[in-house]
């Protein structure tokens, strides 16, 4: 997101939030490191005067991750980042929230593609759904109190990608793809440049609304499967999360809980109003599926590092800040 | 299966329309009914375009049906399902407003139609803007009779009706749930309703939606009488 920004010259500055470095090289983005629950934002927002938040540190699967910590991470930090953006004599005049499509549920009353405005069916079962209707209800409450702000929330249907790493992409990574015998959903995906792109098409043109975000069409689970190249590993269809349970702990598969309606009803969103917008696809669902699997393929063949040449950064420092550098002045 | 098991016989076929969306309104019966596939099967067979059945959502909750009955070009009875496939992308799409009371009554009830639901399907034709055709299935309701009904057990099992069928007295209680009769299965196409109402409203008058509804359900339910006068044989017609 912040190279895609970093591209554009009408962009001034970029500021970075997060707990961890970034992963990527960044040239004009400054980073500050913050703690999970974005306490400091307030401070930083009134010390910057910055005019866009673009909130992309929720948590959209819950592997790995206690319910506790997944409720403090995505409530409560959008809780205080929402609390900052909305302060008395804000700078901020947008504010875009991620979410995803878990957010529909998975149900056998579910229709084929839902739009923006349908309604869930299933039951909320998990501490991730729950958390993410929390956020998006915290979304409302903020657009209600704060009228003249900007406010997007783009859910993400399940993202894969070169880079990106997801419990299903983890899984086809492995070539070990869980399913429920007897049940072959249909899926959505996005790639991840999409979901860069999109992110940057609401933020640049400042368009408020919620919208769902997904590759054109929907394939067949053991599609997916074949595609990557992966072996379908089928769990029975009653209690499948107990026998799965100890591959788990194995680390043979990966099945977060959320994932367990999906492999049984599949999911589809409608994004024509995204479309409307103006935004255009560059991948479609079994696209995305493609993309990762060639990822996949030369990953297996050169290994785990990426294929970049690894000094480009340091060289690229010695460049921008050594005074041993002369610089060419425009004439 | 469809050609010399059945040897399905249709009656009115040029009213199906060869381009742009209807729904598609039929009697159902039989324990595991075989009026949707006849149904499906015939019109893709014969007139080359796809139909959409609706099934009972409870269908998708069951392992290798819900897939196997999806692959075969069926959906989930969702108003906005049906939207979508009459509307956006003019398709055919089949209902059996009847829905699971249809198949699960007896045989000693056999022909009589049950209630059409709530009128569901007229609202859906009338918000896409496109006709009702009613289909009269006569055979299928002799292809797999249901002799008695395991309310107990069919709780138990969270299905809609546990039945206990002639086929399975016939083959067996596993291969009578798959097996047949050769039933020779009629199919009627009557004229199509069309509804002179502005489409694409989000509610219709009810009580227009429920004299349609039960006009057509009355128009079916006299042409399958009608059917059952010129047979003269349940397996040849």
């Amino acid at each position: 997101m912040a190279q895609a920004l970093e591209a554009d010259p009408n962009v001034e500055m970029i500021l970075g939030l997060g707990t961890d470095e970034p992963k990527v090289p960044l040239e004009r983005t400054e980073f500050v490191r913050a703690d999970q629950t974005y306490s400091i934002l307030n401070r930083i927002v009134r010390a910057t005067q910055v005019d866009t938040i673009v909130h992309t540190f929720l948590k959209t699967n819950s592997v790995g991750i206690s319910s506790r910590v997944l409720h403090e991470i995505n409530v409560i930090g959008t809780l205080n980042l929402l609390a900052a953006a909305g302060a008395p004599g804000t700078s901020v005049r947008q504010v875009v929230v991620k979410s995803s499509t878990h957010i529909y549920g998975a149900s056998e009353k579910d229709p084929a593609w839902f739009r923006e405005e349908t309604g869930r069916n299933a039951p909320v079962r998990t501490q991730l759904e729950r958390s993410l209707i929390e956020v998006e209800a915290l979304v409302r409450d903020f657009i209600m109190d704060n009228p003249r702000l900007v406010v997007s929330v783009l859910r993400f249907a399940h993202v894969l990608g070169t880079d990106i790493l997801t419990p299903i992409s983890a899984d086809l990574r492995r070539r070990l793809l869980p399913c429920i015998a007897g049940f072959d959903p249909l899926v959505q995906f996005v790639e991840e440049d999409d979901v860069v792109r999109s992110l940057e098409h609401v933020t640049r043109h400042r368009i408020p609304g919620t919208f769902n975000v997904a590759g054109a069409g929907k394939l067949p689970w053991s599609e997916v499967a074949s595609i990557a190249g992966a072996f379908l590993f089928p769990l029975p269809p009653i209690n499948p999360r107990s026998f799965a349970s100890p591959f788990r702990l194995l680390g043979l598969i990966q099945f977060p809980v959320e994932m367990e309606t999906l492999l049984r009803f599949g999911r589809g969103v409608d994004t024509s109003r995204l479309i409307e917008t103006g935004f255009t696809y560059r991948y479609s669902s079994a696209g995305a599926v493609e993309s990762l699997a060639r990822a996949n393929n030369l990953r297996r063949a050169v290994g785990d590092d990426e294929p970049t040449y690894r000094y480009e950064q340091d060289v690229e420092q010695f460049f921008q800040h050594s005074p041993a550098v002369v610089r060419e002045i425009d004439g | 299966m469809y050609r010399h098991w059945f040897r399905v016989e249709w009656e009115g076929l040029d009213k199906i329309p060869m381009t742009g969306g209807a729904l598609l309104v039929s009697n159902h019966a039989g324990a595991i009914p075989s009026d949707a596939p006849a149904i499906m099967h015939g019109i893709e067979e014969e007139l080359g375009r796809p139909v959409y059945g609706m099934a009972d959502y409870f269908f998708r909750k069951v392992p290798v049906v819900g897939t196997l009955w999806s692959r075969a070009g069926g959906v989930a009875a969702h108003p906005d399902n049906a939207y979508r496939l009459l509307h956006d992308q003019g398709q055919l799409s089949l209902v059996f407003p009847e829905g699971t009371k249809g198949p699960s009554k007896t045989y000693a009830d056999r022909y009589r139609l049950r209630r059409f639901g709530r009128g569901g399907f007229v609202e859906i034709a009338m918000r896409s803007g496109v006709p009702v055709i009613p289909i009269a299935v006569v055979g299928a309701e002799e292809s797999m009779p249901i002799l008695f009904r395991m309310n107990g057990l069919a709780k138990a099992l969270k299905l809609p009706y546990f039945p206990v069928t002639a086929n399975d007295l016939a083959f067996g209680p596993l291969l009578g749930k798959v097996a047949y009769f050769p039933a020779k299965i009629k199919i009627h196409v009557l004229d199509p309703v069309t509804f002179d109402v502005e489409p694409g409203l989000e509610r219709y008058s009810k009580s227009r939606v429920m004299d349609e509804a039960e006009h057509i359900r009355a128009r079916l339910q006299d042409t399958l009488h009608d059917m059952l006068r010129e047979r003269r044989s349940v397996w040849f017609g």
